[in-house]
């Protein structure tokens, strides 16, 4: 277990270094923020001071290696565009990103589970066919599409529903949180779950068929002949051996959820740090370019090892202190 | 005469399929005795499985009872609601299946597969519930059984997680177990134990039992009686010494004829020549003459023989040894 471990981590290690690397090329290869940041008039002297300024004039791996080291430490250089340090950027928006995702990640995940166990278990209800029948539309709408249906119904039409921005925040200890006013938590209903929609209704019909698959299996037949309870097979038994294969799913679900937050935020203006990456983009602000794909990366390798421990938490043929006899 | 345990009365199980209907069990009737082990034998296909799911109500769709009944202990149980067979099962009839691989579920300790059976049929505490687990898993073999009691199912050989079915079929000590097939997915070094474990506990108890086998051995060793089948009806049934030693049925002749142990001092083993017939294509009268050698013209006559129509032991017209 000890060994499995570590394997992983030394792999994600690797996988980070990689991206790193991508990241870096940006800098080199990516159009030249001199030619951005200095307007029309500028001298050669100028171009020079500011290539130094920003470490331009180095070698190659110098430049990489200073990067890296700069990205453990949680230092990823200055905005070319606000010329503020990119993680003070950064930290000020992860906070509307985290508890979007979060919001969105919940509502897949229970949402997903509980009506993907329900439609599997009424099978031939009508309900059952009408909630699969609406959830090929959550697959195949696309998320901005989604977005807009929702702002007109909910905030156009019904004036229920704020459409744009987080609403009031407040700070508790420099984590800006929109759980704690009642505008905060409105304004995370519409983004929230355009965000987990797809994942949601994804989760679902995975879940509906790793459990009519798990339903057919010899074990729940015993268990039906020992004369328990349907209650008891179908979320005792059945649905934990659901998850099994749902879990990783599910997780690279929650990582897609953080990553494609750009057009969530996009759509519903929402200040976190998709948002920060699509400026940056129009603006070839590469520092604060290259800390959004290290921090998405660094999440999905996180979010890869969470799955592979929860394996081991709830499938014991996985740990390997089992003895057989 | 005492009441029997279980009394099956010409139980027709029917599954309607495009192509008609199909009786992969027809007028099937039984009883069994207190304590008794009735083995059921017959090809793969013959039905065997099916009528004992009839028995415990497990029936997959599009599968069910069309005719007889089922008595459990002087009470009908085919006609019983879905919750108050749920009671039956595990409580009054238990069941061992085939494959003790796939009969547990992987991710629970064996303990509280066991704890849970309990729990749901007997009027005890959790507590007591574990105490009797472990007891359970004592009488059936498992060695540390207080430690044991907290592993999951992979940690066990298939031996030993049949035995741990064994104690999850008769822990809520029920009157009748059927067994389908518990030995078959074993190894053979330890089917004969397995087969021993589930003769001396239901001894022990006075449980009756069906046993399904397509393994003459298994029914010679273990059976009191033994009911033969063929495409779904019986060819035959009697005492286990009398069925193996006179065959009077054809077919269980031929059965016979097939085990190693009886074929031993002949010249070659005895084979039935061709196939039983599918359930959409069996022949009219007697299901069996296609391929018996001693049929007449007689035999094809409809409705085919039944066992009360004959001796009352094979469902034969011209039964073997009665025969001029
Ligand atoms: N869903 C079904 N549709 C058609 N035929 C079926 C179906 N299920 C089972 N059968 C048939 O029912 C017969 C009895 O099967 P079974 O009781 O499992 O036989 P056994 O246990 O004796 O090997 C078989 O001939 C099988 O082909
Ligand atoms: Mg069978």
């Amino acid at each position: 277990m000890l060994a499995f471990v570590l394997r992983r981590v030394f792999q994600s290690a690797i996988v980070l270094l990689v991206v790193g690397l991508v990241a870096f090329s940006m800098f080199r290869f990516v159009g030249d923020p001199v030619d951005n940041m200095l307007g029309q008039e500028r001298t050669q002297a100028d171009i020079e001071r500011l290539r130094a300024d920003l470490g331009l004039d180095q070698p190659f791996p110098v430049q990489y290696y200073k990067f890296l080291r700069g990205a453990v430490q949680g230092n990823f250089g200055v905005s070319y565009r606000q010329g503020r340090p990119v993680a003070t950027i950064i930290k000020e928006r992860a906070p509307a990103t985290l508890e979007l995702a979060a919001v969105s990640g919940a509502f897949a995940i229970l949402l997903g589970i509980g009506l993907g166990v329900f439609t599997a278990i009424r099978r031939r209800g009508i309900a059952a066919n009408v909630i699969m029948t609406l959830s090929l539309i959550g697959v195949s709408l696309p998320t901005f599409l989604i977005g807009i249906l929702l702002i007109y119904v909910f905030s156009v039409e019904l004036d229920l529903l704020p459409s744009f921005g987080r609403g009031d925040t407040v700070m508790v200890g420099g984590w800006s949180t929109g759980f704690l006013t009642q505008s905060g938590l409105l304004a995370l209903i519409l983004p929230g779950i355009t965000l987990g929609l797809y994942q949601m209704t994804l989760i679902m019909r995975l879940v509906r068929s790793e459990m009519l698959e798990v339903l057919r299996a010899d074990y729940i037949r015993f268990a039906r002949a020992r004369g328990l309870r349907d209650r008891a097979i179908n979320f005792r038994h059945a649905m934990k051996n659901t998850l099994v294969p749902v879990i990783t799913v599910t997780g690279l679900q929650l990582g897609s959820i953080i990553a494609f937050a750009i057009i969530t935020e996009t759509v519903f203006q929402w200040p976190g740090v998709g948002l920060l990456f699509i400026n940056a983009v129009q603006f070839v602000d590469i520092p604060v370019m290259a800390a959004y794909l290290m921090l998405i990366s660094v999440m999905f390798v996180a979010i890869n090892l969470v799955v592979d421990l929860l394996y081991f938490a709830i499938d014991p043929r996985l740990r390997v202190d089992g003895r057989t006899g | 005469m005492t009441q029997p345990v279980l009394s099956v009365r010409d139980l027709v199980v029917e599954i309607p399929t495009r192509a008609g209907v199909l009786r992969p069990v027809d007028k099937v009737s039984y009883d069994l005795a207190a304590g008794e082990i009735l083995g059921v034998v017959g090809e793969s296909g013959a039905g065997k499985s099916m009528t004992g799911n009839a028995v415990i109500g497990l029936l997959d769709r599009p599968a069910r009872i069309t005719g007889g009944e089922v008595i459990l202990q002087g009470e009908r149980i085919d006609t019983l609601s879905d919750a108050r067979m749920r009671r039956i099962r595990g409580r009054r009839i238990g069941m061992i299946f085939q494959d003790p691989l796939t009969s547990l579920n992987p991710l629970l300790p064996i303990g509280a597969q066991l704890a849970e059976t309990i729990a749901e049929h007997l009027p005890v505490g959790r507590a007591e519930a574990r105490a009797r687990a472990v007891r359970a898993l004592e009488e059936v073999g498992i060695p540390a059984a207080a430690e044991r009691v907290n592993s999951y199912p992979h940690e066990f050989s298939g031996g030993m997680r049949q035995r741990v079915v064994i104690a999850l079929a008769l822990c809520a000590e029920p009157v009748l177990v059927i067994a389908d097939e518990p030995t078959t997915a074993l190894d053979v070094s330890v089917q004969a134990q397995i087969i021993a474990l589930l003769k001396r506990l239901c001894r022990e108890r006075g449980t009756a039992v069906i046993l399904v086998t397509h393994d003459m051995g298994v029914i010679a060793e273990a059976a009191d009686r033994v009911a033969v089948m063929y495409a779904g009806r019986l060819a035959e049934l009697g005492p286990v010494a009398e069925v193996l030693q006179r065959p009077r049925h054809p077919y269980t002749e031929g059965l016979v004829g097939s085990m190693p142990m009886a074929a031993a001092g002949r010249a070659r083993l005895h084979q039935i020549p061709g196939a039983m017939p599918r359930l959409g294509q069996l022949p009219p009268g007697c299901a069996f003459h296609p391929r018996c050698r001693y049929a007449r013209a007689e035999c094809q006559r409809d409705p085919g023989p039944t066992r009360a129509d004959c001796d009352g032991r094979a469902a034969c017209w011209f039964p073997v040894g009665a025969r001029a």
